[in-house]
């Protein structure tokens, strides 16, 4: 008997406006220890299903179920959140607090932990993208790459299991793309990405997945 | 890994020199100290207090390491903004002229009143900047955490000085792509139906970015409540510093009622 799938989709649409839909019944499974490469077309809608994935829409028909259990409200979504890591396309979009530091430990605070604790685990995620003693930096004032990496940073200072990674080497130059790509490389999570980046995905994923007239294929 | 670490100092970030001693204070003791001085000199009524009270305004200036020249500017964009009051005081306050030219009486009393504006004004300010003006944004942030004030405000406070910097290079972006095609300011009505537009924009885009990041806040479980990380301590410089404070205080109300 195979594992049960991390992420398991069945027949799902959604759509923004009903005139155009995005997700037209789309099928999909997500197993521990894949790496997946998700493509498609300029507004195809892998946004939207990594969306999906972690509840920010709700899908308006089918089924979505994620570490065995079903979800259906945004309360389902909890859990599913703080098992899965999800890395925007804009780095400006998810670093919001004023230190590095606050922006990395704010998701451990969330989950309970206490300060201490949650100051440890931003000091090991820091570690683990490489940017020791970036803690008392301010957000705003890191250069792209090092954003990307904070980023990146916050998310596994949750300890997640699975990363969606939307469009990661987007809008970094070679040496901040290549010092991404080597962090990735040493992650042990599921992942899976989004990218047009065709060295990148060959570089980290095993399988690849294609989203077309809202439904996914391969 | 080694190849991976970045150095800290790699950052756009100016040299750091020498910390005045403004900056190794808590930063709660300068945001207290900045409000407990403007509600002193506000209350002041003499002018020779006003005047004295300009002393301890340029001291703190000068112990917060403010260059003279963008101060002095600041302060004549502050006065600059008062000086149809300060002008128009003398005309019209009344009591004996000092001097007069036909029906035009320049009064004593209001020219002492608009020299004490003037003073307090200049006072106040300066040692707003000195004080608060020479603060990291997120400093003060942690600060007014700190000091009790609303969750709520810090919470906005602390987002709008993280995304003024974003916003601002939105609105340099569009302006930068609007100039490339030949754009000119010229108040004609195609200049400002597309000022409009840029503003419009940058409405919408603020929005769908506030959209964003609550989204990514979402997602790392936030429920209303932004977790500030600060370990600042008030030392014994900090008391020190009350205390000084508090006997300047002191000695500017004696002369201000002798």
């Amino acid at each position: 008997m195979t594992p049960l799938p991390l992420f398991q989709l069945h027949d799902v649409h959604f759509a923004y406006e009903a005139a155009r839909p995005v997700l037209k019944g789309a099928d999909f499974m997500l197993h521990a220890g894949e790496k997946v490469a998700l493509c498609g077309a300029n507004g195809a809608g892998k946004t939207t299903l990594f969306h999906l994935m972690v509840g920010l829409v709700l899908p308006s028909q089918g089924k979505l179920s994620a570490f065995g259990a079903e979800c259906r409200r945004e309360a389902d979504f909890h859990a599913v959140r703080a098992r899965t890591g999800l890395l925007f396309q804009d780095s400006d979009d998810q670093l919001f607090c004023p230190t590095v530091v606050e922006d990395v430990a704010f998701g451990p605070l969330n989950q309970g932990c206490s300060r201490p604790q949650a100051r440890a685990l931003a000091t090991e995620a820091l570690d683990l993208v490489g940017l020791s003693g970036f803690e008392d930096r301010v957000t705003h004032k890191l250069s792209g790459g090092q954003k990307r990496l904070v980023a990146l940073a916050t998310i596994l200072a949750m300890k997640p299991q699975v990363l969606l990674l939307d469009e990661p080497t987007n809008g970094l130059d070679r040496d901040a793309r290549t010092r991404l790509l080597r962090v990735l490389d040493g992650l042990p999570q599921t992942l899976m990405v989004i990218s047009h980046d065709d060295d990148a995905l060959s570089a980290l994923t095993r399988r690849r997945v294609t989203l077309e007239n809202g439904l996914l294929s391969g | 890994m080694s190849a991976l670490v970045l150095s800290p100092s790699a950052a756009l970030e100016p040299p750091c020199r020498a910390k005045p001693l403004l900056a190794r204070l808590d930063p709660r003791s300068r945001v207290l100290a900045a409000l407990a001085f403007a509600l002193l000199v506000v209350c002041l009524r003499s002018l020779p207090a006003a005047i004295a009270a300009l002393m301890p305004a340029i001291l703190l200036a000068l112990l917060a390491g403010l260059q003279p020249g963008p101060t002095l500017r600041r302060l004549a964009a502050l006065e600059g903004f008062m000086i149809l009051t300060l002008l128009s005081l003398p005309f019209t306050m009344g009591g004996p002229a000092l001097f007069s030219w036909g029906d035009w009486h320049w009064g004593l009393e209001g020219t002492r009143r608009a020299v004490l504006i003037l003073t307090k004004g200049s006072a106040i300010a300066l040692s707003v900047l000195a004080l608060l003006g020479t603060l990291e944004l997120t400093e003060l942030g942690h600060a007014l955490a700190r000091l009790r004030v609303p969750p709520r405000f810090v919470a906005l406070f602390v987002l709008s000085a993280r995304y003024v910097d974003v916003l601002r290079a939105e609105y340099a972006r569009l302006r930068l792509a609007m100039r490339a095609r030949g754009f000119c300011p010229r108040a004609s009505l195609h200049c400002w139906r597309s000022l409009g537009h840029l503003l419009g924009m940058l409405v919408v885009s603020s929005l769908e970015r506030a959209e964003r990041v609550h989204a990514a806040m979402r997602l790392r479980g936030f429920n209303g409540h932004l977790h500030l990380l600060d370990e600042h301590r008030a030392s014994g410089l900090d008391w020190g510093f009350a205390a000084a404070l508090a006997v300047t205080g002191a000695l500017l109300a004696v002369l201000d009622l002798a």
